[in-house]
C-alpha cells in the first residue's frame, strides 16, 4: 500500500524541535489515539466513508494510526444513488489508491421502490435512504463499531455527543444514557447486539480540517473548488444538474455559475455557494471571512428546529 | 479572525495567515457555576465576539430569543438539546470551539446544578484551566467551594473566578472585593497554582473580551486575555510512559508497539522496561506515520520499535528502565461516584487504567465528602455524585503513578460488569500507609497472571497460615490435623505443615531441624497457592516467629499459642524428650532445658487439656472467618 509521501522533513522536525506541538499535531495525536483504541476494542469496526472533507481527513488519520500496516478495518459508503458522480469516481480512486475495502450499501428495496428525493419530504427520505440504508449495512456485516467523522461544532445537538457514542440494539441514541467520558479512557464494553458509534474528530472544527487538508496534502473531491457548474435556484439554493434525472420545473433553465460545495450530499439536497476560490488557501481565507455554517447548505437540517436531534435518535450517523 | 477578504489579500499574508493557524496552541478549558449565574452567557458572549458564531446560526438565536421575549439572549447560542432546552436547564458537558490569533480553545460546558457532579468532574478531567462563575449578587455559595474543591482534585492547576452580573450591583468594588477575600479564603487551602479574579458582566460584555469598561477601579486583564496567556501544562515534562495500545506486525520484518506517549520524552537509543514483563531493551526506533523520528514528546501518538524481540501487547506499558512507575494491586484512590446505582463493596468491577483493562474491587471507603460542609463523612459505600477516598484491590497490578503527577497514569474509570456503564471515576493517591506484602509480590513477581483475588474466587476462600507454637508434646499436630480435616470438610484447601515431616535422615526427632525461616517460606507458597497452611512448630523464638511472620504478611499470618501447661505435656511425652534431656542424651530441648518464650500476642491462645478438640476447631476457623479468610458463617 504505498503511503503518500507528501510530508518533508522540515515538517518533522518542525513538530519534535518547535516549542510545543500546535493545536493541529495535538488533535492528530488525540484522532489517532481514538482510532487506534477502537479498532483495538472492537471485534468488527467498520469506517463510514461519506467521501465528504471529514471523512478525507478520518481516513488520513486511520493510514496513519497504522502505517506501515495496512487498515485493520473496511471502509462502509451509504449510497443512496443520487450523490454527485464526482464523488463516487472519487471513491472508486481512493479505494483503489489505498488498498481499501470498500463496502458499499443502499436501500434497495426503496430505490426500486422509488424512492427518490423528489417522491419523498427530504426528513423522510433521509431516514429511508440513509438512515435505514446505514442501519442495514450494519447488520448485515455485524459491525459493532463505526467510525464516523462528525465534528462537535457541527450543530448544536452535536456538542453533547460522546467520542464513543453508545447505541442500542436497534442503533438508536439516547441522549439522556450516554456513557460519562471521562480523561481519555473510553468505555467499550458492550452487550449484544449494542454497538457504538466513535467520532475521532470531535474535537476538530470546520477550520481545523480545511488548515489539515492544506498542511497535509489530502486529497478531496473536486467538487470543493470553484468551477463553472450547471446550477438550477430553487427556494434560495443553488442546484447543480448533475444529471438527467433531476426533474426541471417549469421555466427552469440551468445557468452556468461559478461556484463551490461546503459540504457534500445527494447533490439535489446539497446547495453551492458562490465562490471564487480554487486552492485550498484560498478556501480557507474564504471561509475565515464567511458568516454561514456549513450546515447551512445542507436542506435536511432547515425542516424543523432541533431536527439533528431527532435524525440521530433514530440511528442517524 | 482576520477581515481580510480574498480580495485584499496578498498571496504573501494568505500564506502567512495560514503559518499562523497551523502553529496555534490548544488550551481546553471548563466552565463551571451554578444554575443562573450566567454561565451559558459568558460562553456565548466569548463566542460571539470572537467570531466563533456564523451568521445563520445567531439568526435561530435571535428567533428564539423573540419567542422568549427577550432581546438577545447569548445563552442559547449553547443550550443544545431540545429536551434540556425544554427544561430550561443544561443537563450534560457540551463541547464548544472558538480560535483567537494565538490560540485554538476547547470549552468543556458543564451545567452546575447539584446533582451532576458528575458532569463537572467530566468536564474537568480534560481541562487544563477552569473558569468558575459567581453572581455578583449572591458572591460565594456551597457550590463554589464544592466546584473549587472538584476542580482542585481532578487536577486543574490554574483557576479563573468570574464574578458576573457585575453589572446588577452596580460594578462596585467594595462587593468584588468582598467576593474575592471569601473565595480566596477556602481556596488557599486547596492545590491550585494561581487563582485569578475578575469582575465581568456577561451580559454586556465588561471585561469578557475587552478589558476596562465599566470598573475603571479594575486594571487586570479580561477573561479571553488570560485564556490567551495563562501557561498550559506541559506534558512533556514528566517522566516517560508509553501504554501499548496495540502491535503493529505487518510483515516478519516489522514490528511495532503503537500508542499515545502518555507523558515525558522517549528518544531513540533510549533504554527502556516493557511492563509487567520487565525485559529490558532499547529504542531502535520512533515511527512517526512513516517518518523516523528522533526522539518523541508527549502528547505525540507514535510507533516504538525496540532493539529485540520483546513480548510486549496491549496493555502493557514501556517505561525508561532506571524510572518505573508503582506496580500496585492494592492503592488508595479519590473516587468520583457517577452512577444512580450505589457502589458495593463486595462486587467485582472491570477498571479501565491506560489502555488496560483489570477487575477489581473497592473494598473499602475511608471517608466520602460531606458536599455541604466538604468535611470527611464515614460512610459505608459512595452513592451517585459522592466523592470519596477508597481502597481499590486489582486483580492484575497496574503500573501507576499518583493522579498529581500524572493525570495520565493516575486516572482509572470504573465499569459496572453486569450493565457495562461507566460507575465511578478514580485518581490515584501517593502511596502510604496502605503499601501491602501483595504489592511487593507485584513487583518481584509481576510475571504472575493469575492474582490473589482470581485464586480466591476460584477456591472460595482466602490463603493463610496457622501458625501453631507451644512445647513440645503440647498437642500441636493433634489441632493441625483436626483443624485440616474440619477445613477440608468446609471445602477448604488445606494442608499441615509438620516438622516431623522434615525429620532428618537418621530418624531423629530432634524438633528444632529445619530452620524457621524455611518452615515460613513452604508456608507462604501455601498460602501464595490460595490454600490454608497450617504449621506446627514449637518455634521457642519470638524474634524468628516474628521473622517468619515478615516472611509470610502480617496480614496473613495467624498465630497461635498452643499453652497447654507444661506438666500436662511431660505426660505425654510420647518421644522421650523430658526423659531424654533428664538422662543426658538430649540437649537444648525447649521448654524442657532450653527457653521457650510465650508469644506475647497471640491471635488466639487455646489449651488442650482444657478444651475439647471440636470446640478447638471451632475458635479457629471463627478466626479465620473473621480475618476475611474464610467466609463469614
Amino acid at each position: 500500500m504505498p503511503f503518500p509521501p507528501n510530508r518533508t522533513v522540515t515538517d518533522v522536525s518542525e513538530l519534535i524541535t518547535g516549542e510545543r506541538l500546535s493545536h493541529l499535531r495535538e488533535l492528530e495525536a488525540e484522532s489517532i489515539h481514538i482510532i487506534r483504541e477502537v479498532a483495538a476494542e472492537f471485534e468488527h469496526p467498520v469506517m463510514l466513508y461519506s467521501i465528504g472533507k471529514d471523512s478525507s481527513v478520518m481516513l488520513r488519520l486511520a493510514l496513519k494510526a497504522f502505517h506501515p500496516a495496512p487498515l485493520p478495518f473496511p471502509l462502509m459508503h451509504i449510497d443512496t444513488t443520487w450523490k454527485f458522480r464526482e464523488m463516487i469516481t472519487f471513491r472508486d480512486r481512493m479505494a483503489e489508491e489505498y488498498g481499501l475495502t470498500m463496502h458499499v450499501q443502499t436501500n434497495e428495496e426503496a430505490r426500486q421502490a422509488g424512492v427518490t428525493p423528489f417522491s419523498e419530504g427530504s426528513n423522510r427520505y433521509t431516514k429511508i435512504m440513509k438512515t435505514q440504508a446505514l442501519l442495514q449495512g450494519l447488520a448485515r456485516h455485524r459491525f459493532d463499531a463505526a467510525f464516523g467523522g462528525a465534528r462537535r461544532d457541527e450543530e448544536k445537538s452535536r456538542a453533547k455527543e460522546r467520542v464513543y457514542s453508545f447505541r442500542d440494539r436497534f442503533g438508536q441514541w439516547d441522549p439522556k444514557h450516554q456513557r460519562p467520558e471521562l480523561w481519555n479512557l473510553y468505555n467499550g464494553q458492550l452487550g449484544p447486539g449494542e454497538s457504538i458509534r466513535a467520532f475521532p474528530l470531535s474535537n476538530w472544527t470546520e477550520l481545523d480540517v480545511w488548515l489539515y487538508i492544506h498542511l497535509e496534502n489530502i486529497p478531496i473531491v473536486p467538487l470543493y473548488f470553484a468551477k463553472e457548474r450547471p446550477i438550477v435556484e430553487r427556494d434560495g439554493s443553488w442546484i447543480m444538474v448533475d444529471d438527467d434525472r433531476l426533474p426541471l420545473e417549469q421555466g427552469e433553465e440551468p445557468v452556468m455559475r461559478m461556484c463551490r460545495f461546503r459540504t457534500l450530499g445527494c447533490y439535489p439536497l446539497t446547495g453551492a455557494m458562490p465562490s471564487t476560490a480554487t486552492t485550498v488557501p484560498e478556501i480557507i481565507a474564504e471561509m475565515l471571512t464567511t458568516r454561514f455554517s456549513e450546515r447551512q447548505s445542507r436542506v435536511i437540517d432547515h425542516d424543523a428546529e432541533g431536527s439533528m436531534e431527532l435524525k440521530k435518535r433514530e440511528g442517524y450517523f | 479572525m482576520g477581515a481580510h477578504t480574498m480580495e485584499t489579500m496578498t498571496e504573501a499574508q494568505a500564506a502567512e495567515l495560514l503559518r499562523d493557524h497551523e502553529r496555534k496552541e490548544l488550551l481546553r478549558f471548563v466552565t463551571v457555576g451554578s444554575v443562573d449565574d450566567g454561565k451559558s452567557t459568558l460562553i456565548g458572549r466569548l463566542l460571539h465576539d470572537t467570531d466563533g458564531v456564523y451568521e445563520d446560526q445567531l439568526a435561530a438565536v435571535r428567533k428564539a430569543s423573540r419567542m422568549e421575549g427577550s432581546e438577545i439572549d447569548f445563552s442559547l447560542i449553547t443550550d443544545g438539546l431540545k429536551a434540556e432546552r425544554e427544561q430550561g436547564i443544561t443537563i450534560d458537558v457540551a463541547y464548544r470551539y472558538f480560535t483567537t490569533a494565538r490560540r485554538k480553545f476547547i470549552i468543556a460546558d458543564t451545567p452546575g446544578h447539584v446533582q451532576y457532579t458528575r458532569n463537572m468532574a467530566t468536564g474537568a478531567s480534560t481541562a487544563d484551566v477552569a473558569i468558575i462563575l459567581l453572581d455578583a449578587r449572591l458572591g460565594v455559595l456551597p457550590q463554589s467551594r464544592r466546584h473549587a474543591w472538584i476542580t482542585s482534585m481532578l487536577g486543574i492547576r490554574h483557576l479563573a473566578v468570574a464574578v458576573n452580573k457585575m453589572d446588577l450591583v452596580d460594578y462596585e468594588q467594595a462587593t468584588y472585593a468582598r467576593h474575592e477575600a471569601e473565595f480566596r479564603a477556602f481556596a488557599d487551602d486547596l492545590d491550585f497554582e494561581a487563582v485569578t479574579f475578575f469582575p465581568i458582566s456577561a451580559v454586556k460584555g465588561d471585561n469578557v473580551v475587552e478589558p476596562g469598561g465599566r470598573t475603571p477601579w479594575y486594571e487586570g486583564p479580561s477573561i479571553l486575555e488570560f485564556l490567551e496567556t495563562v501557561p498550559i501544562p506541559r506534558r512533556e515534562e514528566g517522566s516517560f510512559r508509553f501504554p501499548v495500545q496495540t502491535v503493529l506486525r505487518p510483515n516478519l520484518n516489522y514490528r511495532g508497539f503503537a500508542g499515545q506517549v502518555a507523558s515525558g520524552v522517549v528518544r531513540e537509543g533510549a533504554k527502556v522496561v516493557a511492563l509487567p514483563q520487565r525485559t529490558e531493551a532499547v529504542v531502535a526506533g520512533i515511527d512517526l506515520y512513516g517518518e523516523t523520528i528522533a526522539e518523541a514528546r508527549a502528547p505525540l501518538s507514535v510507533t516504538l520499535r525496540l532493539d529485540r524481540e520483546v513480548d510486549v501487547s496491549r496493555g502493557d506499558m514501556i517505561v525508561p528502565a532506571d524510572d518505573v512507575p508503582e506496580v500496585r494491586r492494592q492503592f488508595d484512590a479519590m473516587v468520583v461516584w457517577l452512577s444512580e446505582k450505589a457502589h458495593d463493596p463486595n462486587k467485582t468491577y472491570l477498571l479501565k487504567h491506560t489502555s488496560r483493562f483489570v477487575r477489581a474491587r473497592i473494598p473499602k471507603v475511608s471517608w466520602s465528602l460531606d458536599m455541604n460542609t466538604l468535611a470527611q463523612a464515614e460512610v459505608e459505600h459512595l452513592s451517585l455524585n459522592d466523592i470519596g477516598r477508597v481502597r481499590v484491590e486489582s486483580h492484575q497490578p497496574l503500573y501507576t503513578d499518583p493522579y498529581r503527577v500524572n493525570r495520565r497514569t493516575g486516572a482509572f474509570i470504573v465499569i459496572d460488569s453486569m450493565t457495562n456503564n461507566t460507575v465511578g471515576a478514580g485518581m490515584i493517591l501517593e502511596r502510604g500507609a496502605e503499601r501491602s506484602l501483595e504489592d511487593d509480590a507485584a513487583a518481584t513477581g509481576a510475571r504472575r497472571e493469575v492474582s490473589p483475588a482470581e485464586r480466591r474466587e476460584l477456591l472460595g476462600h482466602g490463603g493463610a497460615v496457622v501458625w501453631l507454637t507451644g512445647l513440645p508434646a503440647s498437642g500441636k499436630s493433634t489441632i493441625a490435623f483436626a483443624l485440616e480435616r474440619g477445613l477440608f470438610d468446609r471445602g477448604t484447601l488445606a494442608h499441615v505443615l509438620d516438622p516431623d515431616d522434615f525429620a532428618a535422615p537418621d530418624g531423629s526427632a530432634t524438633p528444632t531441624s529445619p530452620s524457621p525461616e524455611a518452615v515460613a517460606q513452604m508456608a507462604r507458597a501455601v498460602a501464595d497457592a490460595g490454600g490454608i497452611a497450617i504449621v506446627s512448630f514449637v518455634s521457642p523464638d519470638a524474634d524468628e516467629r516474628d521473622a517468619a511472620r515478615a516472611i509470610v504478611g502480617a496480614k496473613r499470618f495467624v498465630e497461635v499459642h498452643v499453652a497447654t501447661a507444661e506438666k500436662v505435656c511431660r505426660t505425654r511425652d510420647a518421644r522421650g524428650l523430658w526423659d531424654g534431656v533428664a538422662a543426658g542424651t538430649l540437649a537444648g530441648v525447649p521448654g524442657v532445658d532450653a527457653p521457650y518464650v510465650d508469644p506475647p500476642s497471640p491471635a488466639l491462645t487455646v489449651d488442650t487439656a482444657g478444651q475439647r478438640r471440636d470446640e478447638i476447631v471451632r475458635a479457629l476457623c471463627d478466626l479465620l472467618a473473621q480475618r476475611g479468610v474464610l467466609a463469614q458463617g
